[in-house]
Formats: C-alpha cells, sequence, structure tokens
C-alpha cells in the first residue's frame, strides 16, 4: 500500500503576529466567523491537465469546496455563498480589493493558485485579514495529485490553527465498526474514512465479529478485538500492510485495547473467572504487566497522555465508577461521584479532562470532567450513545448513538456523532452503513 | 431419587409457565410481561431451548448481576446431571448482556455471568476441563426489542453443546 506522505513543501512568507482577527473556540461559538473561501485559481493547462488524471473538471474548486467544507463542520467559521464574491480567484490572490471583501462582510479571506508541474500537483494559498487589509499566512505544498484531499485538510488546519491559535484536525482519519444486517445477528467490519467521511474502505470482511478498533497516537497501527476462531482476542492491525496478528497469549478474552500515548504498549482487560483486570504488553519485548489485581471488572483503560496514568472503570465500589491510578498500578482512586453509572474514561490529548459515558436514570449521556473528578459537564443526553473519542486536538468528541427498537424489531440504527467540548455544534457524520466504535487519529502531516 | 425430584420441579415449572401465559393471552401486555418476569429476572420460556427433556439450556440475570436465582441453580443443577450422564459432551457457556451498557463493561458482564453458571456445574462434579467460557456482551441478543421484557431475555448465559 502506498504510504500518502505529503511530499514536502513550505515556503513560509514572514507574517505578521498582531492580526486583528482571533476566533475564541473555548466558548461555545454562537457567532461563527464569517470567511471567504475564493476557489483556488488554476490555468486552464493546469486544469485540463488534473482532469485527465483525476476525473476531476476543476480541481482548485474541488479542494477550496474540502476547506469550506471542513471550517463550516468546525462551528466555528460561516464560509459565505460564492455568488456574493465580487473579485476573480485569480486577481483576488495577486491582490484582494478588500472593500469589496469587506462589503460582504467576509472577515477572513482565503485565495489561491493550482499548479500542475512535473506531474505534480502545486498548491499554494494565503489568509488575509480583511478589516487589517493585510495577509495573515502564506503557504506552498507539493505532493502527488492523489494527494488533493489532504491539500485540502492541510490548508483548513493551516487556517483553524492561525484564526484560533490552536492545531487543526482536518487531516485526520476515522476508524469504526461498520455494521449491517438484523439486531441478533449483526454483521461487524472494521472501516476507515477520512474524517469528513471520504474514502471509505472496509478493512475485514465480516466473517468474524470485530469490536473496538483504536489508532497508535504515533503510527498507522490499529488495535481491536476479534472474535476469530470464537477466541476473542486482542488484535493488532497495520493498516498500511494489512498484516494482523494476536497481541500476547493469554488463557481467555482479552479486550478493551488502547495504545499508550507514545505508541509502545497495548493496555488491555484480560478476563478470567468471572474477573476481568487491566494489563499491558510492550510491543518491543512482548513482557506482559498485570496491572490491576482485584475481584471486580476493571476495564477500558486509557493513559494520560505523559503516560504517567491510566484511567479505567471498575465495578469494585459495586457499581461501574471511573477510577484513576499511576501507571504501575499503585495509589488507584475513584473520581466519579455523581449519580449513576461512569464508563468508557478518555483521557484528552490536552491532558486536563477526562470523556466518559454516564447512564443515570435510563438515559445516557457523554460528558467531561476534571482528572479529579471535579467539574462535571454533561455534554449530550440520549436515549442511548457511548464510547467518545477525542479529535487530536481535544477540542471535539466523536461517539456512537443507537436508537430503540420496537417490539416488531423496527426502528433500530447505530450513527456517529461528534460534538465539540463545548456542548454546542453536535453533528452526524455520515457512513455508508451503519457505525459504531469510532476512534480518532492523531494529526497525519506533522 | 434425585433425577425424579429435578423432574418433577421441572414439570412444575411448566405447569406454572403454562398457566402463567395462559392467563397472559387474555390481559393486557402489562400483565404478560409482569407474568414472564421476577424483580427484572426473566422467568419464561419463550426463548429457552432443551438440552434433553427437562433440561434447559440457559439460565437469566438481573440487571448488572451476575448472581444465579433459585430457578437458574435448578437449570444448572439438571444441566450438571445431564453431563454426568452424558460423559463425552462438553460445553460452552455463552454469556450476554443486554444493550443498556457500555460494549467493554458488558463484555466482562458476559464473561463473569457465565462463569457464575461454570462455578455452579463444577460445585455439581462437572470439571472445569469440559466447559468453556465465551462471552459475547450486548452483541448477541436473542429479542432485540427496546424493553424490559426484550433485555431480561437477553441477560442469560446460555449451555451450548461443544462436541
Amino acid at each position: 500500500m502506498t504510504k500518502k506522505i505529503l511530499v514536502l513543501l513550505l515556503i513560509l512568507i514572514p507574517i505578521n503576529a498582531n492580526a486583528l482577527i482571533e476566533v475564541d473556540i473555548t466558548r461555545g461559538n454562537l457567532n461563527p466567523l464569517p470567511l471567504a473561501v475564493s476557489p483556488l485559481s488554476i490555468d486552464e493547462e493546469s486544469r485540463k491537465g488534473f482532469e485527465k488524471i483525476l476525473k476531476k473538471e476543476n480541481i482548485g474548486s474541488e479542494i477550496s469546496n474540502i476547506v469550506e467544507n471542513n471550517l463550516r463542520t468546525s462551528g466555528l467559521f460561516n464560509p459565505l455563498d460564492k455568488k456574493a464574491f465580487l473579485q476573480a480567484p485569480d486577481i483576488a490572490n495577486l491582490k484582494p480589493r478588500f472593500e469589496d471583501w469587506n462589503l460582504i462582510k467576509a472577515q477572513a479571506l482565503i485565495t489561491g493558485k493550482v499548479n500542475y508541474i512535473d506531474d505534480k500537483l502545486r498548491v499554494e494559498f494565503r489568509l488575509w485579514d480583511v478589516l487589517a487589509a493585510k495577509e495573515m499566512m502564506a503557504l506552498a505544498f507539493t505532493t502527488v495529485p492523489n494527494n488533493w484531499r489532504r491539500v485540502g485538510h492541510i490548508i483548513s488546519d493551516k487556517v483553524y490553527e492561525r484564526l484560533t491559535g490552536e492545531k487543526g484536525y482536518f487531516d485526520t482519519r476515522i476508524i469504526y465498526v461498520s455494521e449491517e444486517g438484523p439486531k441478533t445477528q449483526r454483521i461487524k467490519k472494521l472501516a476507515i474514512m477520512d474524517q469528513d467521511g471520504a474514502n471509505n474502505k472496509f478493512l475485514t470482511l465480516g466473517n468474524e465479529l470485530v469490536l473496538t478498533p483504536r489508532f497508535n497516537p504515533a503510527s498507522q497501527m490499529v488495535t481491536y478485538l476479534s472474535y476469530f476462531k470464537n477466541m476473542p482476542r486482542v488484535y493488532l492491525l497495520d493498516i498500511e500492510t494489512g498484516t494482523q496478528e494476536v497481541v500476547g497469549d493469554f488463557p481467555g478474552m482479552t479486550f478493551a485495547p488502547r495504545f499508550s500515548p507514545d505508541g509502545k504498549k497495548i493496555i488491555m482487560s484480560f478476563a478470567k473467572d468471572g474477573k476481568s483486570d487491566i494489563y499491558t504488553m510492550d510491543l518491543e519485548n512482548r513482557i506482559v504487566e498485570k496491572i490491576t489485581n482485584h475481584p471486580s471488572i476493571d476495564t477500558s483503560p486509557s493513559y494520560s497522555p505523559d503516560g504517567k496514568y491510566i484511567t479505567f472503570n471498575s465495578d469494585r465500589s459495586g457499581y461501574q465508577q471511573i477510577y484513576v491510578m499511576k501507571n504501575d498500578g499503585s495509589d488507584v482512586k475513584r473520581i466519579s461521584f455523581g449519580n449513576g453509572l461512569y464508563g468508557t474514561p478518555v483521557w484528552s490529548p490536552r491532558g486536563d479532562l477526562i470523556a466518559f459515558t454516564k447512564l443515570h436514570k435510563g438515559k445516557f449521556y457523554i460528558g467531561v470532567m476534571r482528572t479529579d473528578g471535579s467539574g462535571e459537564r454533561l455534554l449530550t443526553e440520549n436515549y442511548y450513545q457511548e464510547a467518545p473519542s477525542w479529535s487530536p486536538n481535544g477540542r471535539v468528541l466523536i461517539f456512537y448513538r443507537e436508537t430503540k427498537t420496537n417490539s416488531k424489531g423496527e426502528g433500530f440504527s447505530a450513527k456517529l456523532w461528534s460534538i465539540d467540548l463545548t456542548g454546542y455544534n453536535e453533528r452526524q457524520i455520515k457512513t455508508p452503513t451503519d457505525a459504531s466504535d469510532p476512534s480518532w487519529s492523531s494529526l497525519l502531516s506533522n | 431419587m434425585k433425577l425424579n425430584k429435578i423432574f418433577k420441579n421441572t414439570l412444575l415449572v411448566l405447569a406454572a409457565c403454562l398457566v402463567l401465559s395462559a392467563c397472559a393471552t387474555k390481559k393486557e401486555v402489562a400483565t404478560d410481561i409482569q407474568g414472564q418476569m421476577q424483580g427484572d429476572v426473566y422467568t419464561g420460556t419463550d426463548t429457552v431451548e432443551y438440552l434433553a427433556d427437562g433440561v434447559p439450556d440457559r439460565v437469566f440475570f438481573a440487571t448488572n448481576e451476575s448472581i444465579l436465582t433459585t430457578a437458574s441453580r435448578e437449570t444448572l443443577r439438571a444441566q450438571a446431571a445431564w453431563l454426568r450422564k452424558n460423559p463425552s459432551i462438553n460445553v460452552v457457556l455463552e454469556g450476554h448482556a443486554d444493550e443498556r451498557g457500555t460494549r467493554e463493561y458488558n463484555l466482562a458482564l458476559g464473561e463473569r455471568r457465565a462463569n457464575a453458571a461454570k462455578d455452579y456445574l463444577m460445585t455439581y462434579g462437572i470439571s472445569s476441563d469440559r466447559i468453556t467460557v465465551l462471552s459475547y456482551g450486548k452483541e448477541r441478543p436473542v429479542d432485540s426489542g427496546s424493553n424490559p421484557l426484550a433485555w431480561s431475555k437477553n441477560r442469560r448465559s446460555v449451555t451450548v453443546k461443544a462436541n
């Protein structure tokens, strides 16, 4: 499989640090920043060149559409209608007439240009502050033409970062479980897609039940649970080569796998004699360590981003609750004390929060709390939803939601949803089939 | 003598079930649910299959619990007796949970339920070599409904012949 590394680039033109526009992402953004994404201009010769290899009539417009869609779905930006644009894309990229853009209320403007050079795709783009009438950023990339979608995502990430001060999350992928068939005999396959739903691919055939895939934060490896030969075990999958292997040699079910933040260990549960404990396995020397030792169910472990702590859920108090301990299993502390059951804790990549699923009075909630359990905030309530996974910048959570089945067996569905940490901007992520157990990758570039 | 007693008990249970289901058809749905559940443990027979005459294949659990009820222990004693009579048969105990829990916790809960059944079979003389435990969590419901009765049917440990 081709490793899709972006072949270079970067002419970083110096930029003015005192820009006027700033987007505050710490609060729910009810007034998204109005901005104009001018289609990337393209000369006729380049246009024809790309049309031939990519079967896209105008690759410049296609890339801008990706940028526009990404920025809109973030909920922080309001891309304006292109019909209102007064200035042609090629001219705007040279020198915007700021009063024209001001007239349509754009506060920021993205312009750019695409060229077909030596069988490569060369893209340059600029971000302008319309009110200050200044260039904020200018970048150029060269890559293989097939990477055109990723170019759109990388531009989106750069714009997001420049305007919010935080890294973006658009050049990423989601691995999830595709579901089909009746609820009593669900066929499940591993599937992967770009963060915006494009390039969906199935990674397994559906011959055996598969669950809970998770990305390695440091590489394109995935760990998941497979019922291959009716033996539920944690597996490791290299999504570039397709190689799979079982993790460790356990005489029983292993499940709930996740990687350590450096990608060198897998942490998981092993169930034996009605007890489930947490174990780690070092992927290099294959050494297995037992981390918890308790007659209860200890599962759904997740490391802190510095690798020093582990959060997990346990029913040692009688009911499922969230705990934090040191990475060697010492110093176990319960952190969830609200009403109801708490599960699936996942540590934010920023380190300050733990996202979780809560079950209370027949409703399921996705929420966040500080790592000492204080400041609990419920983001969304529904009939059934669980298993949040963080965007790499720790600003968005993706999870899955199931609908009720009536007594005739109708009405069931499972879909992926995302929501901002602020509790705003809840949206469904379209998938070709029903879907569950999403896991968000790290940024593919940088 | 013991077997005789089990058989008699089973007959009683069956008779009780017949009476209950006969009532149920005449009354409201709510009564039907009540007739098939005790607390929130399923006591009906809709989904039950039989390993042999008078040997039900499954036991049911309360929400979030893995404690064996009196009825479950009776079923498992019948299974143990049947296994002692058929020493060449091995079994898989498939543990399940309902859909109202997180996926990973439910996998562990299914394993705990199947092990509760395994432990009981072992105290009645069945060697652990003959028993394999397999948890499906909430992945394989028998009743796809989203209601308390369906959930009670799905919280189960099913004994399946392995050979």
